[in-house]
């Protein structure tokens, strides 16, 4: 019987007339895919379609295609649904993949539509005219009190500490571990230039960015890896992460493969053991359990904001009521097209509900029960391009954090294989031959250049919408319109339809 | 947050050298303490002892310095949190998660503790002479020269050494009553570090990733060695340890969910 019943992906084809055997996609492929025998050959089962060898190749001698292998046409049993039942025969595995959820679910995004002024109200030129894109995350006091004394106004009220970015733009939870220590300083460097910040994910810090931190967010999540009092200090905020949308309600297996000695030390486990995130925190089980962790790290971090970040699951409007009073200064609400280094596929393109929805009932519920000023929403899972950015503020994100668009600015062509370590482009993998080619100032300037630009784009957006600050549109769903959606979602958004 | 003048501040005569102090915690906020204890502190205080201490939760939480804090009273939960290097002793019960992702120091509980005990530790000592709660001992891990370990005189609840990844717990089984040693899953998705039990357990108590194996000499060594110092911390009695009462689990794989997946 033959061993594997599953046909590749994607063909490679080498120009042999233009092929001038310089060997560099031999070098080039993390996965394994050429061999040098004679002439370049390709073992077309091995590619991903990552592209790293078509992009080196000085003759441009290489095309990698998708297989046109036809199976016969059933609207039923797609072709994904028979392969990944062949490999579930053949090894009872659970399925494993990368990146955010790849099903064609309704992207209720590319269902809205942005308001602009004519005639009755002016627009404003964000090239020639101020144009506010800064952002404050924390807790805003309800009222203000100010006071007078010898002639001055001077601000009575307290205010919290609030996280001060540029741009309503951060970098989203990545661990060290997961992403190669070059990744991580790209966006360290980047996040310092732009005035916006990172954040740690859950495999620590490593020594070597402690500098950058005023520009960073360390998280502590269920497996606690790097999590010491240093660390809770290092940073200008922290971060509980309960969930991630691309696997609510799911532990992490970091595999024993990617913990070399230098994330080692900075998730302080052994070398080569897997790094297990339980499910849960087990000491959280309540709201009144994630109040208790909340306040041990804030009395660990001398009371720095604290962010809690989970993934938009059904119940999320309550949840985040619960998480507000449990005394976070920011929530951080993933939805189910987040990515990921590695998660389960049934449960990253089944589990969860789209940050849209979940955007607008969270905002929603918080201003009901009038403590929306008490907590800043950042949303991310699933922000690709700055009109995604403009709708998530409109729909009530104070910001937005991007993950898998910071990865292609690094040159990452989302083929979904981060679980595998052998990312050819540097991004997702320890292997020293590997993460060397990323290098990390190039890759800062692309992230500078890709905030720069949506932020750019978002000012257009502003002025067209005649208002010269991000702060007008937050929330403003009055400046939104659907097309194409069903009049439940549109209550739930509450968002008019195109033309009302 | 002035609230030191408020409590009754004590400076004791102790050995040469050594600066004590001594506060009323009774009723006092738990942030004021712990603001306290941190002022304490950067004022170079080496021995702080809390008399009455109801419930205050975090006590240490975050501490670097190697300072003692001697609690008369309950403390809340979380105590020792995110804690480096400090000694805190307690002279009565604790409550949960005691030692909450610690990085060294040492507590020492005497009389029983709750739930989530050392929860995610990696460097320490929690000594405890009575019974523990649930999970304790989870997700505990070593690294490098820091290995952490538990030692409870008393008995212990379900998933004891859950997801344990390093270092050492020690379970006496001491005390009155019927209740059961160790309860049910006993080192479930335990993948690093060696469980000691003083008892019989039984096999359907074990969770799958753990085997039991025999007691060698360094494991006699190592268990007299860390008695005599759970002894002389809890103020409790040593005696020899014989390997035949004891039972040692470990895991059988680092890896235990290595299989389990497919790309």
């Amino acid at each position: 019987m033959p061993g594997n019943l599953v046909p590749g992906e994607f063909l490679v084809d080498i120009d042999y007339e233009r092929c001038r055997r310089c060997k560099r996609c031999v070098l080039n492929c993390g996965f394994g895919a050429f061999d040098f025998k004679d002439r370049t050959v390709a073992d077309s089962s091995k590619c991903v379609a990552c592209h790293r060898c078509v992009a080196f190749c000085p003759e441009d001698a290489i095309t990698v295609t998708r297989n046109p292998l036809a199976f016969r046409e059933n609207a039923s049993w797609d072709v994904n649904l028979r392969k990944m039942i062949w490999k579930q025969a053949e090894t009872s595995g659970i399925m494993l993949t990368g990146m955010g959820n790849d099903l064609p679910w309704l992207n209720v995004f590319d269902h809205l539509l942005i308001d602009a002024c004519q005639v009755t109200n002016p627009s404003i030129d964000p090239l020639r005219e101020p144009m506010e894109l800064r952002t404050y995350l924390g807790k805003k006091p309800a009222k203000l009190k100010v006071g007078k004394d010898d002639g001055h106004y001077r601000l009575e009220t307290p205010v919290a500490k609030n996280l001060k970015l540029d741009v309503p733009i951060m970098f989203s939870p990545m661990s060290y571990g997961a992403v190669s220590l070059n990744t991580h300083r790209a966006l360290a460097i980047a996040a310092e230039r732009l005035g916006t910040v990172m954040n740690t994910g859950e495999g620590g810090l490593h020594k070597e960015l402690y500098p950058y931190g005023d520009h960073i967010i360390v998280q502590c999540a269920s497996g606690r890896f790097g999590v010491h009092s240093e660390y809770l200090n290092a940073g200008v905020a922290v971060e509980i992460k309960i969930g991630q949308g691309a696997k609510p309600g799911i532990g992490g297996h970091l595999p024993g493969e990617k913990i070399g000695r230098d994330v080692s030390s900075t998730r302080m486990i052994p070398v080569g053991t897997d790094a297990l995130s339980p499910a849960p925190h087990h000491d959280i089980y309540s709201i009144e359990d994630l109040r208790q962790l909340i306040y041990a790290l804030k009395e660990a971090s001398g009371y720095k904001p604290l962010s809690v970040k989970i993934a938009t699951v059904h119940n999320v409007a309550a949840i985040c009521s619960g998480i507000a009073r449990a005394g976070a200064d920011i929530i951080y609400l993933d939805g189910f097209r987040g990515g990921s280094g590695a998660t389960p596929t049934v449960i990253r393109d089944h589990v969860g509900i789209p940050l849209e929805i979940a955007l607008a009932v969270v905002d929603e519920r918080l201003r009901q029960e009038g403590i929306r000023n008490e907590v800043s929403i950042i949303a991310a899972g699933g922000i690709r391009c700055a009109a995604d950015v403009a709708k998530a503020i409109a729909l009530g994100a104070d910001a937005v954090a991007i993950g898998t668009a910071a990865l292609i600015a690094l040159g990452c062509r989302v083929c979904q294989k981060c679980y595998t370590g052998n990312c050819s482009w540097g991004i997702c993998t320890q292997r020293p031959e590997l993460t060397a080619r990323l290098d990390p100032d190039w890759g800062a300037e692309r992230l500078v250049n890709l905030v720069n630009s949506w932020a750019h784009e978002l000012q257009e957006v502003l002025g067209a919408l005649g208002v010269n600050a991000i702060e007008s549109l937050r929330g403003n769903r009055e400046r939104l319109r659907a097309l194409g959606l069903d009049s439940t979602t549109m209550e739930i958004l509450d968002v008019q339809p195109a033309g009302r | 947050m002035r609230v030191i003048s408020d409590m009754t501040e004590r400076v004791k005569e102790r050995e040469a050298g050594v600066k004590a102090i001594t506060l009323d915690a009774k009723g006092v906020y738990y942030r004021d303490l712990n603001e306290n204890i941190r002022e304490l502190i950067d004022r170079g205080y080496q021995e702080i002892v809390l008399d009455g201490v109801n419930g205050q939760r975090y006590i240490g939480d975050g501490l670097d310095e190697k300072v003692t804090i001697v609690i008369n009273g309950v403390p809340g939960n979380d105590l020792g949190a995110f804690m480096n290097g400090p000694t805190i002793i307690v002279n009565d019960n604790a409550q949960d998660v005691v030692g909450n992702t610690m990085n060294s120091g040492k507590i020492v509980v005497k009389g029983h503790a709750g739930d989530v005990i050392g929860y995610g530790m990696r460097g320490g000592r929690i000594f405890v002479t009575g019974d523990i709660g649930y999970r304790v001992g989870i997700h505990m891990k070593s690294f490098k020269d820091q290995v952490p370990v538990i030692v409870a005189g008393g008995r212990a609840g379900d998933f004891f050494g859950e997801y344990m990844a390093g270092g050492i717990m020690v379970l006496l089984g001491s005390g009155e009553g019927d209740s059961p040693l160790v309860g049910h899953y006993v080192g479930t998705g335990m993948h690093g570090g060696v469980i000691y039990i003083k008892g019989k357990v039984r096999d359907s108590q074990l969770g799958r990733e753990v085997r039991l194996f025999p007691l060698e000499e360094e494991d006699r060594v190592l268990l007299e060695g860390l008695l005599e110092e759970f002894s002389q911390s809890t103020g409790t009695s040593a005696r020899p340890v014989d390997p035949a009462e004891f039972i040692k689990l470990m895991p059988f794989s680092h890896r235990p969910y290595g299989n389990m997946y497919v790309y």
